[in-house]
């Protein structure tokens, strides 16, 4: 164990996450908090007060150049055109098959300066997958900036009120999914409205020798309205109660954009793109097989990969299942056949060779007010 | 931390015996291991189980983890409480039963664990 360990990355808080008792787990090819207080805890902190993450690991590639824009519309599957400078979107990297690569957010830095945020364990494969598919575009390029920044998330309805007296920048004028630069806390910050949570919060981009005190002034800050530093434990729990999905999870080149339920994030008036003539054709001859939320009827929590059955037939898979802390119910994705994907259809999903009850829920199973 | 008056298995279980029946947990380094327990999934009264067998399972917000049965017996009794309150196994993971068990061999107890050797393990 030991040694699997000496060979994770470390973000620029790992120290302090160790000294602070935080249990640490790996999580792609990083040794990350996996808890602090306990995911309950942290869970509810989040949804009542504000938490605090380190979201370090994940991963910065910049494109930039007088032709980023047409790289940046080659490569991901959202319309980028459509983005303000300071504005950010959901995107996708995508296959010629229409499934993903991974997913990202596209922050729009300058007109032809643009960042793209992508998931911790697949930097190097979609930095090539990036690289790759710009060549030809014209004058663009690709630089994997992660080691640049840290990346600490304050989430939550308090979140505002947290982080608003460490800054002279108006949080409340940055709108949702917009971006700021400015100092936090003495530290050159991007500071951005986002976050993986459901809940309003934001996402505060920093150089990694400023981190640590950023951390620490945040933690202070916040210790008056309850924020509590968080884990992934609870990144998970929170986003999967939001419906947000997780890539390599519910998420993966298997899978098609359109049957993960995201067409919203196709640009289907752009130009080509990576994977455009696939999920055309699949919007036009319908998927077969769609993403659909789920709550355990009868007792029990299904998890990833577990089978789903309607009657004696195994008819999809369970993605993602939790047992929610703040709606206190079992939850799910799964991956069904469009005819068993109404919301009140009842399923059985097989746990550990015993089928339980489930029934087929709209999406988000949480919503903040 | 570890009373002295029970045994403990490598599963990281309690087995508590008083005369021919046994009562079965789990450790408290089991507890912190898994966080926040939501679901305690226990058989029926009458079940029989050989020494290493699986009798149940217990989730946690974040993982699932099978629980297994450290003597054979019977089961007699399930502690029913767990089903609607699973988070008293966080509470208090050495009283927090799981099931009795009538056991088919008291003296059989090869394989366990003493408090001493069981803090060995997990420290």
């Amino acid at each position: 164990m030991t040694d699997a360990r000496d060979t994770l990355l470390k973000t620029p808080l790992h120290g302090r996450h160790v000294a602070m008792g935080a249990k640490m787990v790996p999580f792609g090819g990083w040794d990350m908090p996996v808890q602090y207080s306990g995911i309950t805890e942290e869970h509810l902190a989040v949804r009542t007060a504000a938490g605090l993450f380190d979201v370090s690991h994940m991963g910065e590639i910049e494109v930039a150049g007088r032709d980023a824009l047409a790289a940046v519309q080659r490569i991901s599957s959202n319309d980028a055109s459509r983005l303000e400078i300071g504005q950010a979107q959901y995107s996708a990297l995508t296959t010629d098959e229409g499934t993903f690569v991974d997913d990202l957010l596209v922050y729009r830095l300058t007109n032809d300066h643009f960042m793209l945020v992508v998931n911790a364990s697949s930097i190097a494969k979609d930095f090539a997958h990036i690289s790759a598919g710009i060549q030809g575009v014209g004058d663009a390029f690709a630089v994997n900036t992660s080691s640049r920044y840290a990346l600490i998330a304050v989430q939550g309805p308090r979140a505002l009120e947290v982080v608003q007296p460490l800054t002279e920048v108006d949080l409340a004028g940055i709108g949702y999914y917009r971006f700021e630069t400015g100092e936090v806390a003495s530290q050159r910050s991007t500071i951005s409205r986002t976050g993986y949570t459901g809940e309003d919060g934001f996402e505060i981009f920093v150089p990694p020798s400023g981190a640590d005190r950023l951390w620490q002034t945040l933690l202070t800050a916040g210790a008056g309205v309850g924020l509590k530093p968080a884990g992934l434990g609870a990144r998970d729990t929170l986003r999967l109660e939001a419906a947000m999905r997780l890539s390599g999870q519910d998420i993966d080149d298997t899978t098609t954009v359109l049957e993960a339920g995201l067409g919203w994030i196709v640009g289907w008036d752009k130009p080509a793109f990576v994977g455009r003539e696939a999920l055309i054709a699949q919007k036009t001859r319908g998927v077969t097989r769609k993403l659909v939320g789920f709550e355990m009827v009868d007792r029990g929590i299904a998890r990833h990969g577990y089978p789903v059955f309607i009657g004696a037939e195994s008819v999809g898979v369970v993605s993602s299942g939790t047992r929610t802390p703040f709606l206190e119910k079992a939850i799910g994705l799964a991956y069904l056949p469009v005819g068993a994907c109404t919301p009140g259809t009842e399923c059985a999903i097989e746990i550990r060779g015993r089928q339980v009850t489930a029934r087929v829920v709209p999406l988000p199973f949480y919503k903040r007010g | 931390m570890y009373p002295t008056d029970r045994r403990y298995t490598t599963d990281h279980e309690w087995i508590s015996v008083s005369g021919t029946t046994a009562r079965i947990g789990i450790t408290d380094y089991a507890e912190d291991q898994l966080g926040d327990v939501v679901f305690v999934d226990l058989p029926e009264v009458g079940q029989v189980f050989e020494p290493g067998a699986q009798f149940g399972s217990i989730e946690s917000v974040k993982a699932v983890s099978d629980l297994f049965c450290p003597m054979a017996g019977r089961v007699v009794e399930v502690n029913a409480a767990l089903s609607d309150r699973p988070e008293t196994v966080n509470a208090g993971p050495h009283d927090a039963w799981m099931i009795v068990i009538e056991l088919k061999d008291p003296s059989q107890t090869d394989g366990l664990l003493d408090a001493a050797a069981y803090i060995e393990l997990v420290s």
